[in-house]
Order: C-alpha cells, then sequence, then structure tokens
C-alpha cells in the first residue's frame, strides 16, 4: 500500500504504513536518530493529512510488526474486540480525532472504547492533536484501580514516594521515607529503585517498609523495582511483596533485550496474586490489582529492537502505544511513562519531553490504563525544573494519577531529577485535588499523628521509627 | 463529566501538611542521607535558599557532562598503577576513540559512541596477534570524565592485585581508554582482541548530588552489535559516598570469576548477596 498526498502540486508519498507514521510523528531527536523523522516541516504535514484520512480499520490489516514474529503484536491482535470497536469502526483517524473532542466522548463511551482500540489507533490520532487536544480528551478518562489505596479517582492525585540511596542504606531510605510520608507522599506506591539487583536486598527493603507500614497503619502498597525474576526469587524466600515491577516495551525483541516475555510477566503475575496482599479500600472491595509497569519512548531503539515489516522502522512514539497493550493484559495498579530519562538522544529538550509526557499520558488513558508519570530529565538533556514546572501543571489538569514524589526532586541513586513531595503539594493545592482516599484519612487521624509525634520527640525520630540490629 | 467534583468544596485542605516539621528533624535526616531531605519551606513550596541550592547543584552537573577527558594524565597514572607490581601485566594502554567526533555528536548520536573510530579500529586490527585473552579492561569517559579520572586508578588499585592472584595466571588484553564512548563500544573492541570477558569502566551520567559516579559493566563473549543489556551485569555509583572501591572491586571480581566459570552474563547471573551482607546495615522495628 503506498500513501500519498498532494501540497501545492508537489506530491509527497510515503511507501509503507510505518513511514507514514513516522512522518506524521511531531519532531523528536530519536526518530532523527533512527532516519525516520520526516525530511521537512511540510513532509511531516503532508503526512498527518494522510494520517487524517485513514481508515481506523487499516491498522487492524495493515500491521508494523509482524504477528508470526512478534508475540505483543499477537496479543494486540489476538485480545482486539470488535464489539467494543463498532462504534468507531467507520471513522478515520481525523473523524476519530473529532470524535474524541467532541460532546459525545463522555467519560463513559471512552472507558467501553478501550478494548476495542488498538496501540497503532491511538498512536496515530494523537499525532494528529495538539497538547490541549491530549489533555481535554485524557482528562476525561478514569482509569481506577486499588490494592490498599484506590488510585485514579476524579479530584485525586497520587504520589509514588521514591526513597532511593545510593547503596541500599536501610537508615539513608528510612530518612527519605519519613521525610516523604510527612508530606503526605506514599498513597500510589512506597517504591525503592535498588543498586543491589538481588533477592536479598528486595527481602530485606520489603520488610523494612513493611514494618514502617504496619506500625503506623499506613494504607500504602510497597514495591522494589528489581527485575521480576529477582523479585519472584525474593518471594520464594518469603518476602512481603505488593506490587510486582516491571520495565517493559513495545516489541517483543525489545522486551527479550530487558529480560522479559509475556510468558514470563503471566507467571509473575500469577504468583504475586497467590500472596493476597491486597486490602480493603474506600469502596468495600478487595485490591486485586498488583502489577507495575514502567516504560518510555525510544527504549526499543536503544536495544535496536524497533523494526517491523520488511525491516521497517518504527517510530518511538507508535512503539511506546505498543508497550501499553502489554501492560493492559495484566490489568495493572500503576503505569507510568518515565518520560525524560532515557535522555537527550530520544528526548532532546523540554519541549519534546513535554509533549511526550502528554502524548504517553493520553495513549495510555485512551487503551484504559491507570497512568502516571515520571515527570524527569536527565543532566545531558537541554532541559530544567521550570520545564518540569509545566509538564507538571499540564498533566495535572489532565487527570494524571500519580507521580513520582522525590527528595527534593534529586534521585541520589538513579542521578536524574524528577518531582519533589513539595511539587506534589504545589499541583495538589493548585488544583484542589487529594491524595487517595484511604491515604487522606490516614493523614487525618491517628497514623500520621503518631508517626509526627514520634518524629516530635527529642530522641532521634529514627530510632523510635526503627530499631537497628547489630551486625553478627 | 465534571472533571474536579470536589471543586465545589473549597473549604478542604490538604490534611496535616499546613503543621510545622517537629523541631530539629531536618538536621536528624539530613544526617542519615545524601538525598535532599528536611528541606526549609515557604508555603508548601521550597524556601529561596533550598531553590538555589538546587540550581547551583544543576548548574555543576551541566557543566561536567560538558567537560572533556585528560587522556594522558590518565595514561601517566595507569602506568604508575603498572609499575607498582603485584598487578597482571596489561601492556602499554591504548588510546581510542570512538566514531562520534565531539561532545555535541556524542550526545545526539550513540551509535556512533557506540563503534570505533575507523583509525582506531585499523589500529587494534594491526595489534591483534594469535593469541586471546581472558579479560579486557576498558576505560571509557562516557557522561562523566571526571569519574573516570577521580575512580578509576583507586579503583583498579584494589582490583587488580586480587586479579593476578589467579590461577591458571589470567591473560589480560591492554588497558583501553576511550573518549566520546558509551557501554556497547566494549563489545567491538573485545571482539578485536579476542577477550572472552569484557569490563567497561564508565562515567555515569551526572546527578545533582554526584556529578562524578562511575558505572562498571561485565559482558560475557560479548558480540557487536547483537549483545542487549540483558547479558550485562552492572555496578553502579562507584564514588566517595557511593559504593566504596574496596566493596566495588569484590563485586567485580566475583562478576569476573563467576562469568568466567558459568561461561554467562546478565539477568542469569545474579548479584553476590554474601558480598551484599557486609555493606548493608540491617534494620528492624521495635516488636
Amino acid at each position: 500500500m503506498d500513501f500519498g498526498h498532494t501540497i501545492r502540486g508537489i506530491r509527497h508519498t510515503f511507501p509503507h504504513l510505518a513511514g507514514l507514521m513516522a512522518s506524521a510523528t511531531p519532531f523528536r531527536s530519536g526518530d532523527a536518530l533512527a532516519g525516520i523523522a520526516a525530511k521537512s516541516a511540510e513532509e511531516r504535514v503532508a503526512a498527518q493529512y494522510v494520517l487524517a484520512d485513514l481508515p481506523l480499520k487499516v491498522f487492524l490489516n495493515d500491521l508494523l510488526i509482524p504477528y508470526e514474529t512478534d508475540e505483543v503484536t499477537r496479543l494486540i491482535v489476538d485480545t482486539h474486540d470488535s464489539d467494543s470497536f463498532a462504534p468507531i469502526a467507520s471513522l478515520t483517524v481525523g473523524e476519530f480525532r473529532d470524535w474524541l473532542l467532541s460532546d459525545s466522548a463522555t467519560s463513559d463511551r471512552l472507558v467501553a472504547l478501550a478494548p476495542g482500540l488498538t496501540p497503532e489507533m491511538v498512536a496515530a490520532v494523537s499525532k494528529v492533536m495538539r497538547i490541549q487536544d491530549l489533555i481535554k480528551v485524557a482528562s476525561r478518562i478514569r482509569v481506577v484501580t486499588r490494592f490498599r489505596t484506590t488510585v485514579g479517582l476524579p479530584g485525586r492525585l497520587s504520589t509514588r514516594l521514591q526513597p532511593n540511596h545510593p547503596t541500599d542504606d536501610a537508615a539513608g531510605i528510612a530518612a527519605s521515607l519519613l521525610d516523604g510520608l510527612l508530606l503526605g507522599s506514599g498513597d500510589a506506591v512506597i517504591g525503592i529503585n535498588p543498586v543491589s539487583d538481588s533477592p536479598a536486598t528486595v527481602t530485606r527493603l520489603l520488610r523494612m517498609i513493611e514494618a514502617v507500614r504496619e506500625r503506623y497503619g499506613i494504607p500504602a502498597q510497597s514495591c522494589v523495582l528489581a527485575h521480576i525474576t529477582t523479585q519472584l526469587a525474593a518471594i520464594e524466600q518469603g518476602a512481603p511483596l505488593d506490587l510486582l515491577f516491571q520495565s517493559i516495551a513495545g516489541s517483543e525483541a525489545a522486551n527479550s533485550s530487558f529480560g522479559v516475555n509475556l510468558g514470563l510477566l503471566k507467571e509473575g503475575h500469577e504468583a504475586a496474586q497467590t500472596l493476597n496482599r491486597g486490602g480493603t479500600c474506600a469502596d468495600g472491595t478487595m485490591g486485586k490489582n498488583l502489577m507495575y509497569f514502567e516504560t518510555g519512548q525510544g527504549s526499543a531503539l536503544s536495544a535496536n529492537a524497533h523494526r517491523g515489516v520488511n525491516g521497517a522502522k518504527i517510530d518511538q512514539q507508535t512503539l511506546e502505544a505498543r508497550a501499553y497493550a502489554v501492560a493492559r493484559h495484566f490489568s495493572p495498579m500503576l503505569v507510568n511513562t518515565v518520560v525524560g530519562f532515557i535522555g537527550p538522544e530520544y528526548l532532546y529538550d523540554g519541549k519534546q519531553i513535554t509533549r511526550a509526557a502528554l502524548e504517553d499520558h493520553f495513549c495510555g488513558k485512551l487503551l484504559g490504563l491507570p497512568m502516571g508519570c515520571d515527570i524527569c530529565y536527565t543532566n545531558h538533556a537541554e532541559a530544567d525544573q521550570d520545564d518540569m514546572d509545566s509538564i507538571l501543571t499540564l498533566l495535572g489538569a489532565a487527570g494524571v494519577n500519580y507521580i513520582m514524589g522525590v527528595p527534593g526532586a534529586d534521585d541520589i541513586m538513579l542521578n536524574y531529577q524528577s518531582t519533589s513531595f513539595h511539587d506534589a503539594l504545589y499541583i495538589r493545592s493548585l488544583l484542589r485535588l487529594q491524595p487517595a482516599p484511604e491515604f487522606e484519612a490516614w493523614m487525618r487521624c491517628d497514623g500520621i499523628a503518631r508517626l509526627r509525634s514520634d518524629a516530635a520527640k527529642g530522641i532521634d525520630a529514627l530510632d523510635s521509627l526503627v530499631e537497628r540490629r547489630l551486625p553478627g | 463529566m465534571t472533571l474536579y467534583p470536589d471543586q465545589g468544596d473549597l473549604e478542604v485542605e490538604s490534611p496535616s501538611i499546613a503543621l510545622p516539621e517537629p523541631a530539629g528533624l531536618a538536621s536528624r535526616l539530613r544526617a542519615l542521607t545524601p538525598a535532599r531531605v528536611g528541606l526549609s519551606r515557604a508555603g508548601e513550596s521550597i524556601a529561596t535558599q533550598e531553590l538555589l541550592d538546587f540550581q547551583l547543584a544543576h548548574a555543576l552537573a551541566r557543566d561536567a557532562v560538558h567537560a572533556a577527558l585528560q587522556p594522558a594524565s590518565l595514561i601517566s597514572n595507569l602506568l604508575d598503577l603498572a609499575g607498582q607490581g603485584a598487578v597482571p601485566e596489561f601492556g602499554t594502554p591504548l588510546l581510542l576513540h570512538s566514531a562520534a567526533r565531539d561532545r555535541t555528536t556524542y550526545l545526539q548520536r550513540p551509535d556512533l559512541g557506540r563503534l570505533l573510530a575507523l583509525e582506531s579500529r585499523e589500529r587494534l586490527k594491526q595489534l591483534r596477534r594469535d593469541s586471546s585473552f581472558d579479560l579486557a579492561l576498558i576505560i571509557v569517559d562516557g557522561l562523566a570524565a571526571l569519574a573516570v579520572e577521580r575512580h578509576t586508578v583507586p579503583l583498579l588499585k584494589a582490583l587488580l592485585p586480587a586479579l593476578s592472584q589467579s590461577s591458571p595466571p589470567l591473560r589480560m588484553a591492554p588497558l583501553c581508554v576511550v573518549e566520546q564512548g558509551r557501554v556497547a563500544i566494549g563489545d567491538e573492541i573485545a571482539h578485536e582482541l579476542a577477550a572472552s570477558l569484557v569490563v567497561v569502566l564508565i562515567g555515569e551520567r551526572p546527578g545533582l548530588s554526584s556529578p562524578d559516579s562511575l558505572g562498571a559493566y561485565i559482558t560475557w563473549r560479548p558480540r557487536p552489535g547483537q549483545t542487549t543489556d540483558a547479558a550485562r551485569n552492572c555496578i553502579s555509583n562507584i564514588r566517595l559516598g557511593g559504593l566504596a572501591y574496596d566493596e566495588a572491586a569484590s563485586r567485580l571480581l566475583y562478576y569476573i570469576q563467576e562469568g568466567t566459570r558459568r561461561q554467562l552474563t546478565g539477568v542469569g547471573l545474579k548479584d553476590p548477596d554474601a558480598l551484599q551482607l557486609s555493606i548493608d546495615r540491617e534494620m528492624r522495628l521495635e516488636s
């Protein structure tokens, strides 16, 4: 199939769907690195015209990555629900955008649509949407998940408390944990990125959070973000594991570069379910969502795993949306795009990171995912805290489920900047948002008061929080 | 649908946050971690002093990214190390360059940072002998030349004597120093040198609190252009205030020995738990 559009007598042609999608993508360094970005601004808009006229049905037949060689494609095709797709089956990509922005696209209809959408359709429509479109549509979609807290309700914004430490030191982690809890952080998850990818470290850190959580009755869930096989080994050692984490991507080859596949994710999901550690949430139901996935544009390209039919390269935003198909298969508690972590070769500056954050949030929500965002950048990107403030404010308006809470926005283990406990207070206050209902209740009553009072005593706050076990 | 149903209830304040921090808590927390805990506030935001401290740290990190490696002094220090005895023979260090011409190119073209420049590749090809090597040690500037200049020599000082006691003796490839390189450039170099295990010491992304952090990547039988990150083991945060040299050297030794013995690295080779325990302080709650 050949795609083309004429602008003032000049015919722009695109040899295949993958090339059309790439050319239609707003500019970012990663697509330029892959050699698939539009060659001119005019060509980009020509591609967007073609894309807007393309029937959504095309994406069900013209597959970007072959069914035979890619299990993510098989998952997308095999789980596509044509009944849910029916209401929009006759639309083009451009008409789909118009419908999404119309009053017909109610919250209920958008939620019902998700199983009928493929990542490629969602990526395509996002390419012809402006930032305000991405915000407006996403803000209508509420994806609510539960474990011990309820995340994603209207009027709520949750945070992952991220108390990382460069040597996994328990006291150092506890200090950041206490600081964050007192500032109202941690209602999405208390999640540590460990330096050491070992079952013993995972077990030790999970037990530590568990002890604090039980002592102060904190309605929260924990996670240590090691490789899934390491977490499974920790489960076998008896670790109190709440959420099971894994980084995922949008092609089988990219997932393979992470050392995972769908079978392993399924095995992990089942193992974590048997632990039955969810709590009774505010609505009286038991929390059952327990997977935690992280994604980010550029991961497939960085693993040289971004090729599709006949070796055609797929753009990074479409591949990112495909990762969401992997995620939604496991009814996750949390999904977030670690948008600026990967670096300037994929998202060069604040402008590109901003657009990507809003795209990822929109695509994830439209596909039915509980999207959060690690609003972040590295020191070799052309970005700074002003850019993060802008993204935070935009995502707050878009109804993001959760953001990160990192002490002072400075992650001293992963060497990047994210959002701080104070940043979360800013956006909650600005938009009048509350934490998850269970966590809000905890903050209004006895639990946090005891934590605060222990911290206020003349003795070392942390000695009252935890008691160190002497070596040997 | 109403976007924020709670909007009508304007009297609802965020719970608890308005209370002042317990006295003295900030300094107690700061004694336990280099993280930015216990920050002074202006309302719910951070105070001016904290804001400026952050801006300064970011400025230093930005400058660190763009600093260039000084290879002459590094190689001279490595030669001094070789002269101190009790280290395996590693030959004259080779200075190599990636295909990324300069810093600006390097930052936008990681693919070029993974490939050797033509002249460097030719040089390695000429050097290749009939024999193969057990280990190639490759020092790469990465994103923080400062980290390489500060930590490589002390780390090797802790590592090399242990390696020299290997039995049978370890056959070490010539030490390589690479400018404008990424981790995977070690794959091509190891391949050219016919080394079965490669250790890449590389400057990590500068963080605000750590503009000079060194990382180590260990890969068994790397295949240029094909080896993925899942096939590597990584030791991160080697710096003062991070992972100490002795500890990093112990872990490196473990990966070198176990990787060689089991002929694999990556997801299939887990962290050394026993070593882990020696640096971590265990904590538990009062019952």
